[in-house]
């Protein structure tokens, strides 16, 4: 784009702080929601939130976070979401780097159609079949354990095809070199393929934590009770008791709790993540 | 030296070590995506019903799940309601998500805050996002009346519960979630763009519009692609807000397939309606994976004949 900071003009000058203002708002409309969030969980719960007026409140608390935890168990619900999320995690990691691995070295028989199998689950995804998935789930005795929210997961086509072209990208003479110096496969993945590719392992896992902690559907359908229930599916339950009714600053307390901690960290790493998203997303 | 070209030839090939490095992931595909596939077909044509002792072993009917569907008004809202929700949201948040990268995609102090206002629905829990959303929605008081109200709009107040607006209710919400998703595609693209081809243009004294019709439009298709085929792919797995605000209703006003699929499975109990419902979605997600790779093709074939 062209640097629009000296424009030519009256009109394109016009213009400019016309697209900046546009921006402005914009950017304000879109933030809305959970900046209100935000306030509307630091009222005090007496203070009713007739009209949407949370602006203008009187005193600002922490007791609603207080609260919500008591309602409902979201210490429970923490830990769940994170074994969950980092099984899954430590899972795919070692199984897309495998899979990625052959497929970018090795050269053998069936090559192309295992390739074709694994990625038929881009074009089939895995929340469109929780039906037949709920069967098998069943039958395999993991109804309503964490395990049975993570296993789905655990082979990533997506994963194992970005580690592949990750890898493909490694020059040649370099792998060839190390075969000449006697590495075994082992030895040739370690010090050769994943040095360069670790960013990619780092993308994609970014990525991999931040969807599984967001997930809700299959999580709702395979559990039963808050021994293995998630963040999210907790957060629906919650919202669904009949005492809280319509106390927003508590619903609102217990939304963020949920949004919390994944939040937090975008913010902190905000650009890693945004290339991470763009990185597992567009290769 | 041909020793060692012959050892670095034979070291890309091993009998079996190539397949068990593959297992793992092979292993879970072929669980979790192959098998379901294959065990939805199956069960499609067969009628169980959990929750009706007779029907609970299934029994073979052909077609008749699928005809069951096709001749039921219910499920024709369903699909109807599910082209709506797919063909508006879909394009809808692709053309903001470009707008909002044209607008941030400038180097001055505080543009970041704006990106972050875009990008961050993208990283919040559906259910989160929804549950903030509730309140806006909700009769009287919402903050979205009280907006609209802002612009003159006295309308209808209860937009969740309203039969005419419980569908837009859900498609706000979705667009407003992946808007800021697509814009960070759309952002790497254009910091990717030739400056020079810029810099020739305005020389040759085009204009602003003209630039972003004839050059930054063009070369951004590739990523116009690759963002359309998530977002409508993305699109019919995007439910869970409908969990937290409408319950699909008022009268399946807001249902769409996926969140129709649910209940006839874990509501229902309809093993085989379920079935064939998975059927249905996959050929859905098939088709417009297909056209979209389709229409890839051709717009490559034209732009270089």
């Amino acid at each position: 784009m062209p640097e629009a900071v000296s424009p030519r003009g009256f009109w394109a000058r016009l213009s400019y702080w016309i697209m900046l203002a546009v921006t402005g708002v914009l950017a304000l409309l879109w933030a809305a929601p959970v900046i209100w969030a935000f306030i509307a969980s630091t009222r005090p719960a007496s203070e009713p939130l007739g009209r949407g007026d949370v602006w203008f409140g009187s005193a600002l608390t922490l007791a609603n976070y207080g609260r919500a935890m008591t309602l409902a168990p979201f210490k429970l619900y923490y830990m769940n979401t994170i074994i969950i999320v980092f099984t899954i995690l430590a899972v795919q990691l070692i199984t897309i780097t495998l899979a990625g691995f052959a497929f970018a070295h090795y050269k053998f028989m069936g090559k192309k159609l295992l390739l074709f199998f694994i990625l038929m689950q881009l074009m089939i995804p895995t929340t469109a079949l929780l039906a037949p998935n709920f069967s098998t789930i069943r039958a395999l005795g993991l109804f309503d354990t964490r395990m049975a929210i993570a296993i789905p997961y655990f082979g990533s086509a997506f994963g194992a095809f970005l580690m592949r072209q990750a890898f493909l990208e490694v020059p040649h003479d370099l792998v060839d070199a190390g075969i000449i110096d006697g590495c075994n496969w082992w030895q040739l993945l370690r010090h050769i393929y994943m040095p360069p590719a670790k960013s990619m392992l780092v993308a994609f896992g970014l990525s991999s934590v931040a969807w599984h902690w967001n997930e809700f559907l299959w999580p709702l359908v395979v559990t039963n009770s808050d021994k293995s229930r998630p963040l999210t599916a907790g957060l629906v339950r919650f919202t669904q008791l009949g005492e809280i009714g319509a106390q927003w600053s508590l619903l609102t307390a217990a939304t963020l709790l949920v949004i919390a901690p994944l939040f937090i960290a975008f913010l902190i790493f905000q650009r890693q993540f945004i290339q991470s998203f763009v990185h597992s997303g567009i290769k | 030296m041909s020793t060692a070209a012959a050892g670095v030839k034979h070291k890309r090939r091993n009998p079996i070590l190539p397949y068990l490095l593959i297992l793992p992931t092979g292993i879970f595909v072929a669980m979790f995506t192959a098998w379901p596939t294959l065990l939805a077909l199956y069960q499609s044509f067969y009628r169980q019903r959990l929750n009706i002792a007779k029907f609970r072993e299934p029994t073979f009917i052909g077609l008749g799940n699928y005809a069951a569907l096709f001749s039921d008004d219910r499920f024709l809202l369903v699909i109807k309601n599910t082209l709506i929700y797919v063909l508006v949201t879909a394009p809808v948040s692709i053309i903001l998500g470009f707008l909002f990268a044209l607008l941030i995609n400038r180097t001055i102090k505080g543009i970041g805050l704006a990106r972050l206002a875009f990008f961050q629905p993208t990283i919040l829990p559906m259910v989160s996002a929804a549950t903030i959303w509730m309140f806006f929605f909700t009769p009287d008081y919402g903050l979205w009346n009280s907006f609209l109200r802002f612009f003159g709009y006295n309308g209808p107040q209860n937009w969740t519960g309203n039969q005419h607006l419980a569908l837009i209710a859900i498609m706000i919400v979705g667009i407003w979630k992946n808007a800021g998703y697509y814009m960070i595609f759309y952002l790497a693209g254009m910091q990717n763009l030739p400056t020079d081809v810029y810099e020739a243009a305005t020389l040759d004294g085009a204009s602003g519009w003209q630039m972003l019709w004839k050059i930054t439009f063009p070369l951004l298709r590739r990523t116009t692609l690759f963002v359309s085929t998530i977002a409508f792919i993305g699109a019919f797995q995007m439910v869970d807000h409908i969990f937290v605000l409408t319950k699909g209703g008022p009268s399946r006003a807001s249902t769409v397939l996926l969140y129709y699929l649910w209940q006839m499975r874990f509501e229902n109990q309809d093993v085989g309606l379920a079935a064939a419902l998975t059927i249905i979605l996959i050929l859905f997600l098939l088709i417009f994976t297909i056209t979209n790779f389709a229409l890839s093709e051709q717009k490559e074939e034209e732009s270089y004949a």
